[in-house]
């Protein structure tokens, strides 16, 4: 086994993704001796949880907007310690098994989107997957209005940027509208002069309604109110009694008890009404939220007649829980498991090894289950991988492991809990009116693609999206896919899908970059080191 | 908790000089370290890119780098996703109409 080879090309182990989960694995395997590369698109640690201001914004406390701070600062000094490779702004979009078979070829585009000049190629003789989740959206009326943001992207953008959506006021080129004329709202540019940068923020926030599904509406509705955001309602659309059937799951689990009551408190102190049972079921504005609607659901989802009340706002933040993030993993063939919320999830053993022998996952690709049980599976994960690299088979046996497998087991038994009390009912569809756009990317409509399926007999996602292109934008249909998979559903004789979608690229790639992969396979490794600056590989 | 305080005061930034970037030939002001979808929602603007079809207005939606509504024309370059590049002094921000180019293969 190499010891500590951190300029050598070749790893003993590529982690993807520096979040709370990747963080953890590299750190513990690291420590165990191993050579190890970590990669994530961003140019900083921490994933989406620990997603925190550039040094540049000079944050003094950056933990006002964490729990569990010091968790991070820890791994990001143990990670240093133990002679890691961090490799900032590299954007994996495939592994592929390399010559010598025991290898694996990890292959990334540079940049902090992507765009820079220089692909990357890591070698490692094993993978783990961390590469998390993004939001799962449910469309409804007005939901592709300037101001209808993700809720994790709403606390992404407030965590890195320092920003709430809907303040200040608008400038939106937007088609003439009939009789109307160009809407010509201009932006006034800040009144800079003789305000310090930190204090050129607009003392009060705006209004944000958040609205959608799970535990994360809480966080971010705490955290936008902890920064000066006015938050008129939190709107969820399942009940609260989902969880109390299962108070044995709970009480095994005081930390997400004790994590909710720190959320409850904020919103409590600011006046928060929490809705439950309840969804926006049409936003209002010409060319940006003015307004929502927030309907109550009966217990399918199904809004109830007449119920909807109007709430002024500047934006929405809206999403209805996560889906693991498994590009990567399909791609290699990983066997997955359907959770309670409908989505799929890796199909991981007792060691966190998925199906493919030397690919790895932890975190949320094994299931959305949150920041303590990432660093849990992540640490597992690590521990096994120099168990099987180093042929130290004890160290899976041995008391840390166990220990860990079984706080794993306990999160794992109320992230279940969770994706049931939280899965979105049937009746949902029905907020749909037949214009509402379900594809954001390609602009397909409700009525489009009822009409596919009604129609001409699709039944399922992939039929509807050779029939209507939903799911064929930018985005692969990570916005729209539970969407059209739920309308697909609804036809006679649908059956859910057995297995996501296979997507061979993880993230998008410029065809040049395609053409020379053939190219960088055969010159050899180039070298990582090199285009790991993310101000070099930004290629701007 | 006091209700008017900003994010920057909560986590007590004292960032760099902010500079200038233009949106639409417009001053605007960004802090180093900011995304450009941050600098923008700073100055309260929501929108910077027209629909192919439908010639809507879209800006940021996911914040993560995932749904592509925020591509906008950096300094003559479209596509760019404004949430995961970052401000740097002068650049010019320009509405995306349409399509851009189209030299990304995503699938
Ligand atoms: C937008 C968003 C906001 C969230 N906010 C909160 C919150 O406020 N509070 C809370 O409790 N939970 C939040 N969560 C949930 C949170 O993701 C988990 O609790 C926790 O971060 C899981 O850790 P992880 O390591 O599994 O994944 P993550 O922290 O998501 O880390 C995954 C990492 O992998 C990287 N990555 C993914 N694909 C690639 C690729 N192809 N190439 C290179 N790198 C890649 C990503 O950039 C990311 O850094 C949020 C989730 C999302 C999606
Ligand atoms: S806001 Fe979704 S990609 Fe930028």
């Amino acid at each position: 086994m190499t010891i500590s080879p951190s300029d050598d090309p070749e790893y003993d182990l590529a982690v993807i993704g520096a979040g709370a989960a990747g963080l953890a694995g590299a750190v513990t395997a690291a420590e165990l001796g191993l050579s190890v590369a970590l990669l994530d698109t961003s140019s900083q640690l921490g994933g989406q949880f620990y997603r925190h201001p550039a040094p540049a914004l000079g944050a003094t406390r950056p933990e006002a907007l964490h729990h569990d701070w010091s968790t991070f600062t820890d791994l990001r000094r143990r990670l240093t310690d133990s002679g890691v490779t961090h490799l900032a702004g590299h954007h994996v979009w495939t592994v592929v098994r390399a010559e010598p078979k025991d290898l694996w070829d990890v292959h990334a585009v540079t940049g902090a989107d992507g765009n820079g000049e220089r692909p990357a190629r890591v070698r490692a003789r094993a993978v783990l997957l961390a590469t998390g989740a993004y939001e799962r959206q449910l469309p409804f009326p007005g939901w592709t209005l300037p101001g209808v943001v993700g809720a994790g992207g709403a606390q992404a953008m407030l965590k890195s940027g320092l920003v709430v959506p809907g303040i200040g006021v608008s400038s939106v080129r937007a088609q003439p509208r009939a009789g109307i004329g160009v809407s010509s709202v201009r932006a006034q540019p800040r009144a800079g002069i003789g305000v310090s940068p930190a204090r050129a923020q607009p003392r009060a926030g705006g209004r944000v309604v958040v609205a959608g599904s799970g535990p994360l509406l809480l966080a971010v509705a705490a955290s936008l109110v902890t920064a000066g955001a006015r938050v008129p309602a939190v709107v969820e659309a399942a009940g609260y009694l989902g969880y109390a059937r299962h108070l044995r799951v709970l009480a095994a689990n005081p930390h997400k008890m004790a994590e909710a009551a720190v959320h409850g408190t904020a919103l409590l102190r600011h006046g928060v009404r929490l809705r439950t049972r309840s969804a926006v079921t049409q936003v209002h504005g010409a060319d940006r939220v003015e307004a929502v609607t927030v309907s109550r659901l009966d217990r399918d989802w199904r809004p109830v007649r007449g119920s909807g009340r109007r709430i002024a706002c500047d934006a929405l933040a809206v999403g209805f829980g996560l889906v693991p993030q498994l590009e990567l993993a399909t791609g290699l063939g990983c066997a997955t498991r359907r959770t309670r919320d409908g989505s799929h999830a890796l199909d991981l053993d007792a060691q966190q090894q998925t199906s493919v022998p030397g690919i790895w996952a932890a975190g949320e690709t094994g299931g959305i289950g949150g920041v303590q049980l990432a660093c849990v599976e992540g640490e597992l994960a690590g521990l096994a991988i120099a168990a099987r690299l180093g042929g130290r088979p004890a160290l899976t046996e041995s008391g840390r492991a166990r220990a860990l497998g079984r706080r794993r087991d306990r999160m794992r038994a109320f992230a279940s809990v969770m994706a049931a009390a939280h899965a979105p009912g049937a009746g949902w569809t029905r907020w749909l009116d037949d214009t509402t756009d379900v594809c954001r990317c390609e602009e397909v409509s409700a009525g489009h693609i009822r009409e596919a399926v009604a129609d001409y007999g699709a039944r399922d996602a992939r039929t509807v999206k050779l029939l209507t292109r939903a799911g064929m934008g930018w985005c692969q249909g990570r916005m729209c896919g539970t969407a059209v998979a739920c309308l697909a559903a609804e036809g006679p004789g649908a059956e859910p899908s057995p297995s996501p979608e296979r997507r061979p690229l993880a993230v998008p790639v410029r065809l040049e970059v395609l053409g020379a992969l053939a190219e960088v396979t055969a010159s050899g490794a180039g070298d990582p080191e090199e285009s790991a600056d993310p101000e070099k590989g930004a290629g701007r | 908790m006091a209700r008017d305080r900003s994010p920057a005061e909560l986590v007590g930034a004292a960032p760099d000089a902010a500079f200038e970037i233009t949106f639409d030939g417009r001053p605007i002001t960004a802090l180093p370290g900011q995304s450009l979808a941050a600098a923008l929602w700073a100055a309260g603007i929501l929108a910077w890119r027209t629909t192919r079809v439908g010639g809507r207005p879209r800006g940021a939606f996911c914040g993560i780098g995932h749904c592509f509504d925020c591509l906008a024309t950096v300094n003559g370059e479209p596509n760019r996703r404004a949430c995961l590049v970052p401000a740097r002094p002068g650049d010019a921000v320009t509405t995306q109409e349409g399509h851009g180019h189209d030299d990304l293969a995503v699938r």
